[in-house]
């Protein structure tokens, strides 16, 4: 059976049609005919969608998100590959439990799932977890991280950077110097001395991507820095990729759009980890991505029941939900702004990640030969952000309420459609 | 003014008829029957989230001084240990009709966060958040200023200790700004929020070079733990470079007044006979609190039946 695209913006830009036959692109052109059509005038055609920053939570926290429900999610954002973060309960830290993980995404079928492994054990910080045994598994891991945890450790840093040579491996480093901020509940600066709430300085991000950096440089290995968010911070990437050091950055969407202002009304849905920073750090981050020196944006999509967000800012867990918002934030932070174009969101959003990840099959051209990784997506739509209307099993959204720019339309999966009209399929 | 949450909150006017209703309310303390009859079959609860005997039993007297039924609410040492137990317990007390929440909470915010949710209708009044805020403190501190003082108009205060961790020294800041005093903070960098800067006040490292043009004096208490966590290196050299000794209060002009919020380290931060001096007006202020209270009680509450205070 085939299906056929007719009238795409394809990257934004030139009018064609996409031809999908067995899960794969066979031709682009003009008069094309399928088995199926369908029509996407006016809309722009994106290669499927990759994080390389997600939680599904499952196993252990089925009640905030499952694979199937992260997928669904992840599916209506228009994203085609995700990796899964390795906090979950248990901790992924086996083989065991990274192919439980992979084998629920291929079940489920509206996104790969590759999951992350842990770099520690149980995320203490204090034995390499069995690194090579991840990667040697059906999941084939590539990415480890202690994300939500730092690994604070200089040795053991050094250790797993080195270790993962073995198998292209890449260490995706929690960049939060735990000493520094201890009991921190937002960014430091005259709103945290006014709200009274502890400060989390951007040095403690800034002074372990300075180690993590020169780690890498010494030890000759890729290092992965997960969501940065200061101005300094994406000053020492700079630095570092100008020295020539194999680091790669990435930063959130909810970084490139929200501030630390909104902490004033308490409301923990806007607590999150890294805290919202200053405008000036969310200008920083946002050129960081516009001149490369971060190469990916990826959503730290951290759901969480409403029970462990109603209740006072310290009580309250850190994150938020934000696959699918990406996109819209991105339009509306870069592409609206004119700092990238759309050529360039399919790098940061989809080529990157999964070229930092490994994931051979995702981040592909949209081009002849190619897997049918597609995402449909209007730009002109509006919509008004309802957190009930979400396929996530969490609530916790920062955008309720807000207009975003721009709507998914249809997302393929290795040719099969996961979302078409915006809905599940 | 629906809630009390922050000394920022009060307008000049605002304060000033706190303060002058205090004024007239303290008087009540002063007679055989300690007992207006303006709150009655109003309710009030005392929702203490952290220990703070002094505070709640401050705001007891206030409450039933005005008629109120008071329901103090004790959340230490109970099962609650999420945030859940506020929003469950908020809405127990709303279940139960109560008229205005009096918050005490470890959590800096959290009476903001009662305030705008839709878990209590009543009014709230912040008795302490975190290192937030401290209100009515700092009205209690400023009445107690304004009685021997006069207008605070251009009047030197100096704030002197963990301005860092103190909810009483941010709601002192703000208010004292408002009522046109010239606040300085003293204390070592390290006590020294980020961003004071910002704030409406003078900034020293030195207590000796502010004590001869304060007008009041207000040290504040000192939590031993902060010594462990190398804000300063012992208490000895605390002591010595931010305490106040009768040596440094002989400095102070005559008619400067020394204030404390309680409880004090004697020895630590202040002197035990500078706290018994006939300059320490920290008994005082105790007094002055019941006042202040009732009068942030009576402006929130009073007049109004239910419904009406909305």
């Amino acid at each position: 059976m085939s299906t056929v695209i007719k009238g795409a913006r394809i990257l934004g830009d030139e009018v064609a049609d996409i031809l999908i036959e067995g899960g794969v692109i066979t031709q682009i052109g003009t008069d094309l005919n399928g088995d199926e059509t369908v029509d996407a005038e006016g809309l722009i055609a994106l290669p499927g969608l990759v994080d390389l920053h997600t939680h599904l939570r499952e196993p252990g926290r089925e009640d905030a998100e499952t694979v199937l429900t992260g997928t669904q999610a992840a599916a209506r954002g228009g994203f085609t590959c995700v990796f899964a973060m390795a906090n979950t309960e248990p901790v992924a830290d086996t083989a065991g439990v990274v192919e439980q993980v992979w084998r629920l995404g291929r079940e489920h079928g509206y996104a790969d799932v590759q999951p992350i492994g842990a770099v520690t054990v149980g995320l203490a910080g204090e034995h390499l977890a069995e690194l090579g045994a991840m990667a040697d598994s059906a999941a084939q891991v590539r990415v480890f991280s202690d994300d939500g945890k730092c690994v604070s450790d200089a040795v053991l840093m050094r250790r797993a950077l080195e270790y993962v040579k073995a198998f292209d491996g890449v260490i995706a480093q929690h960049a939060q110097e735990p000493r520094l901020t201890e009991g921190a509940q937002m960014n430091e600066g005259p709103l945290s001395g006014e709200l009274g709430l502890t400060g989390w300085p951007a040095v403690a991000e800034e002074a372990i991507i300075a180690r993590d950096v020169l780690l890498a440089e010494h030890v000759g290995s890729r290092l992965h820095v997960c969501h940065l968010s200061t101005r300094g911070s994406v000053e020492i990437v700079r630095w570092a990729k100008s020295r020539g050091i194999d680091v790669t950055a990435e930063v959130t969407p909810h970084h490139l759009l929200l501030d630390d202002e909104l902490v004033r009304s308490y409301d923990p849905i806007y607590k999150v980890n890294p805290p919202l920073r200053s405008k000036d750090d969310v200008l920083a981050v946002r050129e960081g991505l516009a001149d490369g020196t971060i190469d990916i944006v990826a959503t730290d999509h951290a759901p969480h029941p409403m029970e462990d967000k109603e209740c006072e800012w310290q009580a309250a867990a850190f994150g938020m939900i934000g696959l699918e918002t990406a996109l819209s934030i991105v339009q509306q932070t870069m592409v609206d702004t004119g700092a990238l174009t759309w050529a360039r969101v399919a790098e940061v959003m989809s080529a990157n990640p999964a070229r930092i990840g490994r994931a051979t099959t995702h981040g592909r051209p949209l081009a002849v030969g190619e897997p049918a990784h597609v995402v449909l997506y209007d730009p002109t739509a509006k919509r008004t952000i309802e957190p009930a209307d979400t396929a996530s099993l969490s609530r916790n959204t920062p955008y309720a309420g807000r207009e975003l720019p721009g709507r998914v339309v249809a997302t393929f999966l290795a040719g099969k459609p996961t979302v078409l009209e915006g809905k599940l399929q | 003014m629906k809630h009390l949450l922050s000394a920022g909150d009060l307008s000049r006017d605002e304060a000033t008829l706190i303060l002058d209703t205090a004024e007239q309310l303290l008087s009540v303390a002063q007679r055989p029957i300690k007992k207006l009859p303006t709150l009655r079959g109003r309710t009030i609860v005392n929702l203490f989230f952290e220990d703070s005997t002094r505070t709640r039993i401050s705001f007891e007297a206030a409450a039933k001084r005005l008629s109120a039924d008071v329901i103090n609410f004790s959340a230490k040492g109970s099962s609650v240990s999420k945030g859940e137990s506020l929003k469950d317990t908020a809405l127990t007390l709303q279940a139960m009709g109560a008229d205005a929440v009096v918050i005490r909470h470890h959590a800096s915010g959290a009476p903001h966060r009662l305030a705008t949710s839709a878990w209590t209708k009543g009014a709230v009044v912040n008795a302490g958040d975190g290192t937030h805020e401290h209100p009515t403190q700092a009205l209690l501190d400023a009445f107690t200023m304004r009685s021997h003082l006069g207008d605070l108009e251009g009047k030197n205060v100096t704030i002197v200790g963990d301005v860092l961790h103190s909810r009483v020294a941010r709601s002192n800041a703000l208010l004292l700004d408002t009522l046109g005093a010239n606040v300085t903070l003293v204390a070592p960098p390290t006590l020294l929020p980020v961003g004071v800067e910002t704030w409406p006040v003078e900034t020293s490292y030195n207590l000796d070079a502010s004590l001869e043009k304060a007008d009041a004096v207000m040290m504040l208490r000192v939590q031993r733990e902060r010594m462990n966590a190398s804000y300063f290196p012992s208490a000895r050299e605390y002591s010595r470079r931010y305490g106040l000794d009768v040596a440094r209060m002989n400095r102070l002009p005559d008619h400067a007044i020394v204030m404390h919020p309680g409880p004090m380290n004697r020895g630590m931060e202040i002197g035990a006979d500078v706290a018994d001096s006939d300059r320490s007006v920290i008994v005082e202020q105790v007094t002055n609190g019941v006042a202040v209270r009732m009068a942030v009680l009576y402006l929130l509450l009073g007049g109004a039946t239910e419904g009406e205070n909305a």
